[in-house]
């Protein structure tokens, strides 16, 4: 009886179309991992180990064999008791790997034992996951209580910042991606907006200048606050003029002011004082009103000043050469084509001369003679866009839309928070790692080191993506197998 | 109800995310045509196979200028290995210094990252036995390799400068022709500047894969897409190499032209400017220009076709022509010569000593300069054209239609028109109808503010051996492939009826051949059987020495050759242009010089008047 269950289970129960989709993504990833390293004066088989290619198909086999793991012998529910355990364990790597992992251009992220290497920044994103949804689905849980708000914060930092110390930015840039479920589970939008805002300010502040950035986020805050209040009146009034005077401040300064009795009056002292006085002033007329809306504006305006002020000195001081370089290539502020922008420009002369249909398989001219560097690991959408054209540019986002719609879609289903939750975090994950890499490659991103998930060349990464999605399907499976 | 809300604008995020990856996707590979471009100069190196450049041969079917292969020793420092610098040294027979220092410079630090993994030129152009030398055991040196490339080479030593020289293009020539690249050679001056078209052939290519490294991999598609190097047309000059060399040597150590045209075609056969450029230099015109540049007799500079004389006597004959046109002059006419032409209140346009009065054909044996003046004063101040200035203008309509005053078209480039006077001119000199055939009058002679080049009196000389017309002189024979320009078949006449042209041909016959006693100028030109009919001319200048002109042509009828030369500060017409016009002559004619005057042709060869001119 049992087993005639399981057995229609089997069928029954797992989504093949998540399952599909993830299968198609692995193969798509090993033929062009194939053909970024193809090199038509030594042909080698496709299963050959001396090809990538060749061991990519043991990774591919070993994610399977995990995947069967888990779905048939590890129950879902085990893992979401086990999940602070398995958390912990995983903060113990990130710091042991610090200490006693190799070092690879700079970072020490990946542990070496023997031929296999393991990266354990890869796995705590789903530890990471699992701990948020553990936590979150208790049925308690707001995301409203500063309480939980914290806690949530630290489960999502706490990773994050002890990647940032294995000088692994990439990675824990991606811990951002939880933002993804946070919304779902109740953040405010205005959160997102601030972090648009934090991004905004701080592009300005390195493009423009500080001045004209925090002039920026002032006009915004001002805006913002007559329009909740639908204040025109205000703003023509009193915020345009003072607003336009504060914009040809400088250029007064300069004229008249710099080499007088006036002269301390520089414009970066002023435009303070102004951000100062608007803080104050908002802050003392929000907790008089209980007014949350300009509690909020007041804190944006805190958060845009420090940026402002810090911005340029962390640029300067705190960053590496090669950061600072690969932000200011991709802000347009320097060209540097045989240096940052290199990668960035021979992976876009090699999706660009794919056009719609590609070169072909193996046809490629870019990819298969080692012009873009990490072919087949970070820059391995380049050798799709540049032998399959348009066509398998648009396939293969197509497929990670279906396979991250299709988690969301299911986890919206989903009976159990924690499934939900967890689902969330995972889409999440996948699209943050699908923008980021292919962004990079056609310059829309600055040059992050993070693997597109399923194709990219390693092991740690298609194991953890694979193990990733297959707990997401187990944890679907048993759910369908209790209530259908 | 606010999750799912939140849901389905997640599901729009991600939609919209998808589509802006998709968007740029779309804009760089379907939109921006540029990184296709790019993708094809990154990964292919599509390498030059520099064709070979046209043979130029004389009209006789010798080379003038052909084609020899040296070789570049390349380094490709990143492939170095340690080697036997001495032994390198020995087999190039270069200072094992210069080896170590090249060397050095390619592995400093900054080169190295310059170089990357290319090969640089170390040494260019070795010679063919040094480089099969160094091929023998080229195995013994890791990183050194050779490239094959053809040179000028030049088995005559004739026509330095009408031949010119190849050079590298520079940025200013690319500039002018978009269609060369850096790297390219383009004729720059002579024949292979005006044929440059003809001679340069097609560039082919060939397509590699080339990597990231700059190495380069397998042909690409197998070598289909290669494209082969199509060989320059080969040119058939109408220069003789023989007498050209020939010519050379005569003017040798002396300054001025030679130019020799064959009268029935306009065929140059001889084209001196002396000093001229050795063809030595022209192959490696690099490591010459300077020494060329700083010689002050400026060999650069091609006197038969660039520089502007006055014709000196030679002249005469072309007044005559006028004079016996216009119906002031008849060859039986004669006028007293009393040391020379008296006019106006004690002017005197001096002569020489000869009997006098003369007539037409004893004033051009002679060089009587009285005698054309007063032809000259009758076509100036002739009544029926009312005033000086209408006469002048027909005189000089006549000059010019015999190609004076103007380019003559010929195909040697950077040709030189010369001046002739208008009427203005002198209207502007000396004020309008201020002046008359006296105020002018030396133009009768050939002096004054006439300027031509060897080339002209050349052409003058042949008009006056085809009895009234000639072909514009050019370099380039018709042959296979480049046909004859039509304009060069093209006879042009003057516009003096040519009857009058045999009229004068008596008088230049005894200018030579008259004997001792007759008072004829050119007799040192006089060769057995030969029949050279001339003219002698004493250019007076205001520099130093007079310079010494002559042409001729020969035989009397259907004459073969026609000759004029110039050698600046020569003295007498007879003194040097003479003897050296005709030993040019005999030698093109006969094929050897006569026993008895290989003396004159000794005093010729060894003659050096270079001491004679003047250099600023």
């Amino acid at each position: 009886m049992t087993g005639q269950v399981a057995q229609r289970s089997l069928l029954k129960t797992i989504d093949w179309y998540l399952v599909g989709a993830y299968l198609l993504l692995v193969l798509i990833g090993w033929l062009n991992i194939y053909a970024s390293e193809y090199d038509p004066e030594n042909i080698r088989s496709i299963f050959s180990w001396e090809m990538r290619s060749g061991k990519q198909l043991v990774w591919i086999g070993t994610s399977f064999l995990l995947g069967m793991l888990i779905l048939f012998f590890i129950s879902p529910r085990n893992l979401e008791t086990l999940s602070p355990l398995l958390y912990g364990v995983m903060l113990f790597l990130l710091v042991a790997v610090i200490f006693l992992g190799a070092s690879t251009r700079g970072s020490h992220s990946w542990f070496v034992l023997g031929p296999v290497s393991f990266q354990p920044a890869e796995l705590s994103k789903i530890t990471t996951a699992l701990l948020l949804a553990n936590r979150m689905s208790r049925y308690d849980f707001r995301l409203t209580h500063w309480r939980d708000f914290l806690l949530t914060a630290a489960i999502i930092l706490l990773p994050m910042l002890i990647i940032v110390a294995e000088n692994e930015t990439g990675s824990a840039l991606v811990y951002l991606s939880f933002l993804f479920v946070l919304y779902r589970e109740g953040l405010s939008g205005w959160w997102l907006l601030l972090l648009l805002m934090v991004i905004i300010v701080f592009i300005f502040t390195l493009v423009l200048s500080p001045y004209v950035a925090l002039w920026v986020t002032m006009a915004v805050a001002a805006v913002c606050v007559c329009a909740e209040r639908m204040n025109l009146r205000r703003l023509f009034r009193f915020y345009l003029p003072l607003g336009l005077l504060l914009a040809f401040y400088p250029l007064i300064y300069r004229t008249w002011l710099e080499e007088s009795f006036w002269a301390f009056l520089c414009p970066s002292r002023v435009l303070l004082a102004a951000a100062s006085v608007m803080i104050v002033g908002y802050w003392v007329k929000a907790w008089k009103e209980k007014n949350s809306f300009r509690m909020f504006v007041a804190f944006a305006l805190v958060l845009g000043l420090i940026i402002t002020r810090v911005v340029p000195w962390v640029f300067q001081n705190v960053l590496q050469d090669h950061q600072r370089i690969r932000i200011e290539v991709l802000l347009g502020m320097k060209e540097d084509p045989a240096g940052a922008g290199y990668n960035v420009r021979q992976s876009m002369i090699a999706i660009g001369s794919g056009g719609f249909w590609g070169k072909g398989w193996l046809q490629g001219t870019q990819s298969s003679y080692g012009f873009v560097p990490e072919q087949s690991t970070d820059f391995i959408f380049c050798t799709i866009g540049e032998q399959w054209g348009f066509s398998g540019c648009l396939l293969t986002i197509a497929l990670y839309v279906f396979l991250i719609g299709r988690i969301m879609v299911l986890s919206e289903g989903s009976r159990e928070a924690f499934t939900r939750i967890y689902g969330y975090s995972i889409a999440g994950i996948v699209l943050m790692h699908l923008i980021v890499n292919v962004g990079m490659t056609i310059g829309l991103m600055p040059v992050i080191g993070i693997p597109l998930p399923f194709l990219s060349y390693g092991g740690s990464s298609l194991w953890s993506f694979s193990i990733m999605i297959f707990i997401f399907v187990a944890l679907i499976r048993s759910e369908k197998k209790y209530f259908l | 109800m606010k999750e799912s809300v939140r849901h389905i604008r997640m599901m729009v995020a991600l939609a919209v995310a998808a589509l802006i990856l998709l968007g740029r996707i779309f804009y760089i590979q379907l939109m921006d045509d540029s990184y296709k471009t790019d993708a094809l100069n990154n990964s292919m190196a599509h390498i030059p196979v520099y064709p070979l450049r046209g043979i130029i041969y004389d009209r006789n079917g010798r080379i003038l200028v052909g084609n020899k292969i040296c070789y570049d020793l390349l380094c490709t420092p990143t492939a170095l290995e340690p080697f036997d610098t001495l032994l390198l040294s020995r087999v190039l027979e270069i200072e094992p210094d210069i080896i170590k220092k090249k060397l050095a410079e390619y592995t400093s630090r900054k080169s190295r990252r310059k170089i990357g993994y290319r090969s640089v030129v170390m040494f260019p152009k070795l010679p063919e036995e040094t480089y099969m030398r160094f091929e023998e055991i080229s195995y013994r040196f890791p990183g050194f390799s050779g490239q094959a490339r053809s040179l000028r080479q030049y088995p005559y030593n004739a026509g330095g400068n009408l031949l010119g020289y190849i050079s590298e293009v520079d940025a200013a020539y690319i500039k002018a022709h978009p269609e060369y690249k850096s790297g390219d050679y383009a004729g720059k001056t002579g024949l292979e500047s005006s044929c440059e078209r003809l001679l340069r052939g097609e560039k082919g290519e060939k397509i590699f894969y080339r990597d990231s490294r700059g190495r380069i991999g397998a042909s690409y598609r197998g070598g289909e897409a290669d494209k082969p190097a199509v060989s320059g047309m080969d040119i058939t000059t109408t220069i003789d190499a023989r007498l050209q060399h020939y010519g050379q040597q005569l003017m040798k150590n002396k300054v001025g032209s030679l130019v020799a045209i064959e009268p029935s075609t306009g065929e140059i056969l001889t084209l001196v400017s002396s000093p001229g450029i050795d063809v030595e230099c022209l192959a490696d015109i690099g490591s010459h220009y300077k020494e060329i540049a700083a010689n002050p007799y400026k060999p650069m500079f091609n006197r038969a076709v660039q520089a502007s004389y006055p014709p000196g006597s030679v002249f005469k004959l072309v007044n005559a022509l006028i004079g016996l046109q216009e119906g002031v002059l008849k060859p039986s006419m004669l006028y007293p010569c009393h040391a020379g032409y008296h006019f106006g209140k004690s002017s005197r346009l001096g002569c020489h000593n000869h009997r006098s009065p003369i007539n037409m054909d004893e004033a051009i044996m002679m060089s009587c300069n009285a005698y054309f003046c007063y032809v000259f004063k009758d076509l100036i101040d002739n009544p029926a054209y009312g005033n000086s200035e209408a006469a002048f203008s027909q005189w000089r309509a006549y000059v010019e239609s015999f190609g004076f005053g103007k380019k003559l078209g010929s195909d040697f480039p950077s040709e030189l028109g010369g001046f002739i006077p208008q009427a203005s001119y002198y209207d502007r000199y000396y004020g309008k109808n201020a002046w008359k055939a006296h105020t002018i009058l030396s133009l009768s002679i050939g002096q004054g503010e006439l300027g031509c080049t060897p080339l002209h009196l050349a052409n003058l000389c042949a008009t006056l051996a085809n009895r009234g017309y000639y072909y514009i002189p050019h370099l380039v024979k018709g042959s296979g492939q480049v046909p004859l320009d039509e304009k060069y078949r093209e006879r042009h006449y003057t516009l003096i009826d040519t009857t009058h042209f045999a009229k004068l041909i008596p008088g230049m016959f005894r200018a030579v051949n008259a004997g001792l006693g007759s008072g004829a100028t050119a007799g040192v030109a006089a060769v057995g059987g030969l029949e050279i009919c001339g003219k002698t001319g004493t250019a007076q200048n205001p520099h130093g020495d007079d310079h010494s002109v002559f042409i001729c042509f020969a035989p009397r009828d259907n004459p073969k050759i026609a000759v004029a030369a110039y050698i600046e500060n020569g003295g007498f017409g007879a003194a040097w242009a003479a003897p050296v016009a005709s030993l040019l002559v005999e030698q093109y004619l006969t094929g050897g010089i006569s026993e008895e005057r290989k003396p004159l042709e000794k005093r010729v060869l060894e003659g050096n008047l270079m001491n004679k001119v003047k250099t600023k």
